[in-house]
């Protein structure tokens, strides 16, 4: 059995551990709480744009531009959403996972990360990276996602790139973060939203549809951007919050153990020195 | 059908909140085909938003800074996603009055370097925004 010291020594290294775990969950708690609200705000914006455009590509029917037709270029884009820190259970690897399992040709993907945990996953896979936007998930700005989408359209719009996808984690609530990979471009327009539309009365574009769509869909890519970074950093917070509540739980279960294991040794050491005390004193007598 | 109630339901929504909820009689915004005025009854439309003064008239008349967006208009309902608008509360005016130069100096020397598109927009922004805080 191991002894006195060792066991009190083992148990305090995890009661600092547990200490740490502990603050650390308070602290992403009272983050989650403000990156919720702030996911929550933005949504309606959203799911607003989302239905606009595809509607409206929908009611157009075959509008012949290349946010919709696409080009040649083989090369796909993947925006990456990830946290640029550990200690979030499974939420960097999962989003990795999207990736690496292999829908998406490893040789035909440039990796636009952002989130350092991402990058260095992609790194060590040997991925074919782009520009970091890491700083971009410390504080998600409007202006920072319009910046990112500005470039990958340039790209797009040169031919340089195919297509573009998007893997981030979506925030369903404090406990459900699912991580979801979706294209961005060229817009799929699937048929639900035409059976929808044809019930709705005729939209009218001011300027031509054509010209309007041109306008219209890097606020779509934009703003989709944003919102992702959004609701992948409420995510973030929520996943970390769990996996710091189950660290912490599981420390306070080693430390139950381990007290026991301490009073038995304890016990054990005290009995001991009785039987060896009750020995001297008999042989003496 | 007699028709009285002249509102129709207008929301003004950006990436990071509901900037404006409420009935409006009238909404004024300039839009890349021109200035346009919408009330009530509009036929429906999509419209694309440049930089300018959104007036809101229901209740009492509203004004703010509308820079970029687009609007949807249904016959009872208006919903514009601005990307980018401010009320005049918002607006640092010596920080437009700074920028409202600078753009017309870009335009004026016209230079070769110069994205002339850009300092348009610029222009059009500083001015929207000095024009609601009158």
């Amino acid at each position: 059995m191991a002894s006195m010291r060792d066991i009190k020594r083992r148990k305090g290294s995890i009661q600092s551990t547990q200490q740490i775990t502990k603050a650390m969950k308070l602290v992403s708690t009272v983050k989650l709480q403000r990156s919720k609200q702030h996911a929550l705000n933005s949504k309606a914006y959203f799911s607003y744009m989302y239905n606009t455009v595809h509607e409206m590509l929908a009611k157009a029917g075959t509008i012949n531009h290349p946010y919709v037709t696409g080009n040649d270029s083989a090369k796909k884009a993947v925006i990456v959403i990830s946290g640029n820190r550990g200690l979030a259970g499974g939420y960097n690897s999962n989003v990795v996972k999207l990736i690496t399992r292999g829908e998406l040709k490893k040789e035909e993907l440039v990796m636009y990360t952002v989130g350092k945990k991402g990058r260095e996953a992609f790194n060590r896979y040997g991925y074919e990276l782009a520009e970091d936007y890491s700083e971009m998930i410390e504080a998600p700005d409007y202006v920072d996602a319009m910046r990112l989408c500005a470039t990958i359209l340039n790209r797009y719009r040169a031919g340089e790139i195919g297509e573009i996808y998007l893997a981030y984690t979506a925030f369903k609530n404090t406990v459900s973060h699912v991580p979801t990979l979706m294209k961005l471009l060229p817009v799929d327009h699937d048929s639900e939203a035409v059976v929808d539309a044809e019930d709705k009365v005729p939209m009218n574009f001011e300027p031509a549809e054509e010209e309007a769509l041109e306008l219209i869909i890097p606020k779509y890519v934009a703003s989709i951007i944003y919102g992702a970074m959004i609701e992948s950093v409420a995510s973030e917070n929520g996943a970390r919050m769990q996996a710091m509540d189950s660290a912490t739980s599981n420390a306070e279960e080693m430390i139950d153990k381990l007290t026991l294991q301490y009073n038995r040794a304890r016990q054990g050491s005290i009995t001991q020195e009785l039987t060896e005390i009750i020995a001297g004193a008999q042989a003496i007598s | 059908m007699a028709d009285d109630n002249k509102t129709f339901e207008l929301s003004i929504i950006t990436p990071d909140r509901t900037f404006y909820e409420g009935e409006a009689s009238m909404v004024e915004f300039n839009t890349t085909e021109g200035q346009i005025g919408v009330y009530k009854n509009h036929i429906p439309m999509t419209v694309i938003v440049k930089p300018g003064v959104l007036t809101i008239t229901g209740d009492e008349v509203l004004k703010a800074a509308l820079h970029s967006g687009f609007v949807q208009i249904l016959q009872d309902k208006v919903t514009i996603l601005a990307e980018i608008i401010e009320w005049p509360n918002e607006i640092d005016k010596a920080r437009a009055e700074a920028a409202k130069d600078r753009a017309e100096k870009l335009i004026a020397e016209h230079a070769s370097t110069t994205d002339i598109v850009r300092a348009e927009t610029a222009l059009q922004r500083a001015v929207a925004r000095i024009s609601v805080l009158k």
